[in-house]
């Protein structure tokens, strides 16, 4: 099977990698880039837990062919925090207890990111709607819900 | 929450710093199973069966060997034979013998240089199979004339004259069931039927192996317990426990679903054939669901014998369930003691049967048996109560168990706390929420055992007087967290300054895994006994120097101090002091414990939920939702509610859609996240919490364990919140709109 | 698998056309790659028709119609305020496609051509009477979107064509349309029962009407005997009961893991009801 060669931008650095084109995204940044912190749950695009932005808007990278990013910028859980500085929704996540395991949590904190890009004072209900495709096991949502409103409300008080 | 401080009365236990392990979890650096990464690395894939009983004829892997790239294969004829009891179960289900026994059964693996090429490689392998009489239903498993699937399996409790199918058969009770009966003024019967679930952890099975010729090797794997791991793979693959050195990763969810195995062994296989190469083998969400362990599936009778006035006079259950096709798999001889042990009841009678089928070996799935025996009792109870006009809270209330009550299941109860949850729930404002149209609320009660289990600790004082502790408990939801601040409070020192380590089995003594909600318990217990050893010898070492009498010496806020008729004659030593020059004094200081620690303190939970349902469409919306449940003391209390909330909104998943469902030809048909229906964000409300502290005097802090009991009310409050809104009453589990619907037009 | 990221249709049309294997049109991918995952389909050639310029295009007629691109996602359709403002019912179809994560790759085209009787965006279209530019080997042609499904994932599409374009009708006055689905959960599953009522008044009364049914037959079906029972009448009670028996008796429906057949067939009365009170509504300017 011959291999193709892609270059991209993740996390705003160029990035380059040979893939067959079965490969996903998901595939490419966890294998290829080491990035392992986008996680796949199902493969099925019934998770979310590989949730990535795929110049800007948010895809489950499992359902996304490496091939396909030619050119493209992607940005993953581990570019969320910068410069050393953790991102609010980061912050807030461990404040509130919002994550007990921890795996879903990235592709949480990605979609929750895209949320507030567009809507800075989501409702429980915007919150709740906008994350069904985030599945988790763990802490029945109570407390994601809660830290996704604390970190939009600090990031409304910051602007 | 200085609330929680001063209800507590200590300086850490019952605050809510942050976890320790949260930057690594919010920023993605956290390594699970799949994580992990070997220099030379194989990946593996597996063969499974698509029928659900077949007789394996023939394998024919030259295909796929032909393949570039692929370094081995393996099938049963590379295990060793002989096994007995559990270990041959652990073997069969690895990789079945003659018989592929349930859809899914793995039959032979791949290892290649690419996951790709494994996954081309396992189609290539070629399975001759002659298709056999299957059967999935309990009780259609216990009928005359269903298939054999294995004979010879029954253990001398089960009758005769029973089908082969049925393997194991308990019964007991204590007082006079029939005299009970007589005595109540209302005697009421159902039978009730929930299908298996799976626990649904978000992260599939993954591990990395190696094993080499000489037998020894090396394993990373998403596990609640690798001390069960390195046993059970030791014992599937013929080679000696201590050489094989297993390390957990971050663990993605478990719920129970991850303290067994169920393909690890095929990457040591592999590896080994594959002359020592690491091997890779990451499960798919299919093959999650289809091949690991949801729970049993049950069918439930339940007569209960209540007086007007609320009393329980009798009761008995007789109980079903199947967990396999594997003996010893259902948690039969959980749920029996779980049906009634919320209750002072005198006179109880329980009789349960487990039963084989083809379906996949069933685990552990938080509070194994209880959800399933509390949706058969709290739903008879509600019907009773309704029936006398009775409060369903106030009844539970009136038979509740409290200390000195001799429980169902036989021990007398030590100090427990269901009277002072059941009164916290009756004070709380979502009892008086108003109800509208096409709404109703439904309580139930649930209980589970907790557990201590074999457990080793070790905990080391560093230079600067900083200190880590090594446990060997996966931490799962943030016993991390909770263990330092028991050391910390402990060693009177920061919370900052301890880090807890989940370490490889090389590191400890056994240990069993996080599961029986012990990880605060039994792993916090120890390391407070650990930390208590080294405050001893720290206090030597003080009083070495000083001169004095060890015994001469306190241990206070993180210093030791002389004491007594010393008192004030030396400035204190601090642990970071002693630490500093330790080696000069002694060397190393560092504490351990080994132990299995009594003193395990039994929890109770009730719950009340509202739920609207649509009487055009049968669909019911959860718009309520509350827990109260005894923690004897809450160490971290976010991280206890957040068990609340997670057990809760499992039990909803349970009740309204999650259920495995088999087509005719006994294949699982749900083998996606997309139609194994588990609660998304916008199915749920806020999940109320009400911690109840009753402290349990078997552990240093009160601790009773807060994992399982949460799970175990939900599916009868969900089905009486349903009763109540739509006057459907159902039995059976999940409480789909289509079987909603169906009742409700039955009832009109 | 080859992957081939075409410049044009003409293209995507001949390297389809030549292909000697199993050959997959890609655009958002939501569904092809859980096929490919799952070993359902395991495609030689895979065309991504993403990069044919026009594909992400939406554009309004002269005549007040619209055209699709064949690779307009779901956040993008929705994004599109003037088309909501006519096609709400359209659009809320293939907003319930899935996830928001789904939303920002799925498409309508890829919705249609996956042949799933239960597809939310189709009813919304069929009842819209949407049409689809087609082109393949032998050439270009319009078809109705009513003509595609022809049984469950099989489409009327010859080897080797690939749909170009939706075409929406002009909305016109006095117009309104809705899609409702019936799912167990909230969010993320395929429908048991669907249905899609478009129609147009004047004054009060009904004077067009067209409805449409998912998952209770083996494709996405137009239902006229339903539309028929709402035209003339003022979406009375007599009008809606008309229209639920007529629901209800054009449903051939399965019983599987998502629902009973007599349990699709009483749900798609409910709904039918449902849908066409809210298009009512909105054909009157009440709702949006």
């Amino acid at each position: 099977m011959s291999r193709i060669h892609i270059t991209t931008t993740v996390n705003g650095e160029a990035a380059e990698f040979l893939t067959d084109p079965r490969e996903t995204l998901l595939d490419v940044l966890r294998n290829q880039l080491g990035l392992t912190g986008s996680k796949e749950g199902c493969g099925t695009g019934d998770c979310g837990a590989c949730s990535v932005l795929l110049d800007g808007v948010l895809v489950s990278s499992c359902l996304v062919l490496g091939v396909e990013v030619q050119g493209k910028t992607v940005e993953t859980i581990e570019g969320m925090a910068t410069d050393g500085a953790l991102h609010p929704l980061q912050r807030h996540f461990i404040e509130h207890a919002a994550l007990q395991c921890g795996f879903c949590t990235p592709g949480i904190l990605v979609a929750a990111k895209a949320l507030l890009a567009q809507n800075d004072n989501p409702t429980e209900t915007e919150i709740r709607y906008w994350l069904a495709g985030n599945l988790c096991r763990c802490t029945g949502y109570d407390k994601i819900v809660r830290a996704v409103q604390d970190a939009a409300a600090e990031m409304r008080g910051a602007a | 929450m200085p609330k929680d401080e001063l209800k507590a009365g200590f300086r850490l236990v019952g605050t809510r710093p942050n976890r320790p392990d949260g930057l690594d979890k919010v920023t993605g650096r956290a390594r699970y199973g799949a994580d992990i990464v070997a220099a030379n690395m194989l990946h593996a894939a597996v063969v499974r069966s698509p029928y659900a009983h077949a007789r394996i004829k023939k394998i024919d892997a030259s295909r796929a060997l032909a393949l570039e790239g692929v370094k081995a294969v393996v099938t049963r004829a590379d295990f060793p034979t002989g096994l007995t009891g559990e270990d041959w179960n652990l073997q069969e289900n690895t990789i079945a013998g003659d018989t592929a026994l349930y859809d899914g059964h793995a039959v032979a693996a791949v290892a290649a240089t690419s996951a790709l090429v494994a996954q081309d490689a396992a189609r290539l392998i070629e399975v001759e199979y002659e298709v056999l009489p299957h059967v999935t239903d309990v009780d259609a498993a216990m009928a005359p004339d269903a298939p054999v699937i294995r004979a010879g399996n029954a253990d001398h409790s089960v009758p005769e004259g029973m089908h082969p199918n049925v393997v194991r058969y308990i019964d007991f009770g204590h007082g006079d069931i029939e005299a009970g009966f007589a005595a109540a003024d209302l005697v009421r019967e159902g039978t009730y039927k929930t299908e298996a679930t799976h626990q649904g952890y978000i992260e599939p099975h993954a591990c990395l192996g190696q094993l080499g010729a000489d037998g020894r090797g090396e394993m990373w794997v998403c596990t609640q317990g690798h001390w069960y791991i390195r046993r059970m793979c030791a014992a599937v693959l013929g080679i000696e426990a201590a050489n094989l050195r297993v390390t957990p990763s971050e663990i993605g969810g478990g719920f129970g679903g991850k303290t067994t195995i169920f393909m690890e062994p095929l990457a040591l296989a592999l590896s080994r054939k594959a002359g020592g190469r690491p091997v890779k083998l990451v499960m798919s969400r299919a093959e999650v669901l289809r091949a690991t362990g949801p729970t049993a599936s049950a069918s439930m009778d339940v007569k209960i014998g209540m007086k007007k006035d609320g009393t329980i006079t009798a009761g008995q259950v007789n109980f079903r369930m199947q967990g396999g096709a594997f003996f010893g798999m259902s948690p039969i001889a959980e749920a029996l003691p779980c049906a009634f042990a919320c209750y002072d009841i005198p006179n109880l009678m329980h009789e349960g049967y487990e039963v084989l089928a083809n379906r996949p070996k069933a685990a552990a799935y938080r509070a194994p048996g209880s959800p399933m025996a509390a949706f058969a009792v709290e739903s008879l109870l509600d019907e009773m109560c309704r029936e006398l006009s009775l409060d369903p809270l106030q009844v539970r209330l009136k038979n509740a168990a409290k200390e000195g009550t001799k429980s169902s299941y036989g021990p007398t109860y030590n100090r427990i706390g269901l009277v002072e949850t059941l009164e916290a729930t009756m004070a709380h404002p979502n009892l008086s929420a108003p109800l509208g149209p096409n709404q109703g609320r439904g309580v139930a009660a649930g209980f589970w055992f907790n557990h201590g289990g074999e457990t080793s600790v070790s905990l080391q004082i560093g230079e600067d007087g900083t200190v880590g502790v090594s446990v060997g408990t996966p931490d799962i939801g943030g016993s991390r967290a909770s263990i330092a601040l028991m050391v910390a409070e402990t060693l009177g020192i920061e919370y900052e300054a301890v880090r807890v380590n989940v370490v490889e089995t090389g590191s400890l003594g056994v240990n069993e895994p996080t599961h029986g909600s012990r990880a605060t318990f039994a792993s916090g217990k120890a390391a407070v006994e650990a930390a208590e050893s080294a405050i001893k010898q720290m206090c030597a070492r003080a009083a070495a120097e000083w001169g004095i009498d060890p015994e001469a010496v306190e241990w206070v806020d993180g210093a030791a101090r002389p004491a007594g008729e010393n008192a004030g004659k030396f400035p204190p030593l601090t642990i970071g002091e002693i630490g500093a020059k330790m080696g000069g004094t002694g060397g190393p200081i560092s504490g351990h414990h080994e132990s299995v620690p009594g003193g395990v303190g039994a929890s109770f939970g009730v719950h009340v939920v509202d739920v609207e349902v649509d009487p055009e469409t049968g669909k019911s919306t959860v718009l309520r939702y509350l827990v109260v449940q005894d923690a004897g003391r809450a160490i971290h209390p976010a991280y206890v509610e957040g068990q609340y909330q997670g057990g809760a909104a499992q039990g909803i998943g349970w009740a309204l859609n999650e259920e495995y469902i088999y087509g005719a030809d006994g294949r699982l048909q749900n083998p996606m996240f997309l139609d194994y229906r588990i609660p998304v964000a916008s199915d749920l409300p806020m999940i109320d919490t009400v911690i109840v502290e009753v402290p349990n005097p078997g552990h240093p802090y009160g601790v009773r364990g807060v994992g399982e009991t949460g799970i175990a009310p939900p599916l009868a409050a969900v089905a009486n919140a349903v009763a109540a809104a739509s006057g459907a009453r159902l039995r059976t589990l999940p409480l789909s709109p289509p079987k909603v619907l169906a009742a409700i037009k039955a009832g009109q | 698998m080859r992957y081939h990221a075409v410049g044009s249709f003409d293209e995507a049309v001949r390297i389809s056309a030549s292909a000697t294997g199993v050959t997959r049109f890609l655009a958002g991918g939501t569904d092809v790659l859980v096929q490919l995952r799952a070993g359902i389909v395991q495609p030689d050639d895979i065309i991504d028709i993403k990069h044919v310029p026009g594909v992400k295009d939406i554009t309004r007629r002269a005549d007040g119609g619209w055209d699709i691109g064949a690779a307009v996602s779901g956040v993008e359709l929705g994004a599109h305020a003037a088309l909501c403002r006519d096609w709400p019912g359209v659009v809320e179809g293939m907003r319930l496609v899935g996830s928001t994560q789904v939303q920002g790759r799925a498409t309508l085209t890829g919705n249609l051509c996956n042949g799933s009787p239960a597809a939310d965006s189709v009813p919304g279209l069929m009842a819209a009477g949407a049409t689809v530019s087609v082109t393949g080997p032998e050439g270009a042609r319009v078809m109705a979107v009513a003509d595609i499904p022809k049984s469950p994932g099989k489409t009327n599409l010859k080897p080797g064509e690939v749909i170009t374009r939706v075409h929406l009708p002009p909305r016109g006055a006095n117009g309104g349309d809705s899609y409702l689905r019936f799912i167990p959960r909230t969010e993320m599953d395929i429908a048991v029962v669907g249905c899609a009522v478009n129609l147009r008044i004047d004054g009060d009364t009904i004077t067009e009407a067209t409805v449409a049914l998912g998952a209770v037959a083996p494709t996405v079906m137009l239902v006229p005997a339903a539309g028929a029972a709402l035209v003339g009448s003022t979406l009375d009670d007599a009008a809606l009961d008309a229209l639920v028996i007529a629901a209800r008796a054009a449903c051939r429906p399965i019983s599987d893991k998502r629902g009973t057949a007599e349990f699709r067939i009483e749900v798609a009365g409910v709904l039918a009801r449902r849908a066409a009170s809210i298009a009512y509504a909105r054909a009157k300017g009440e709702t949006a």
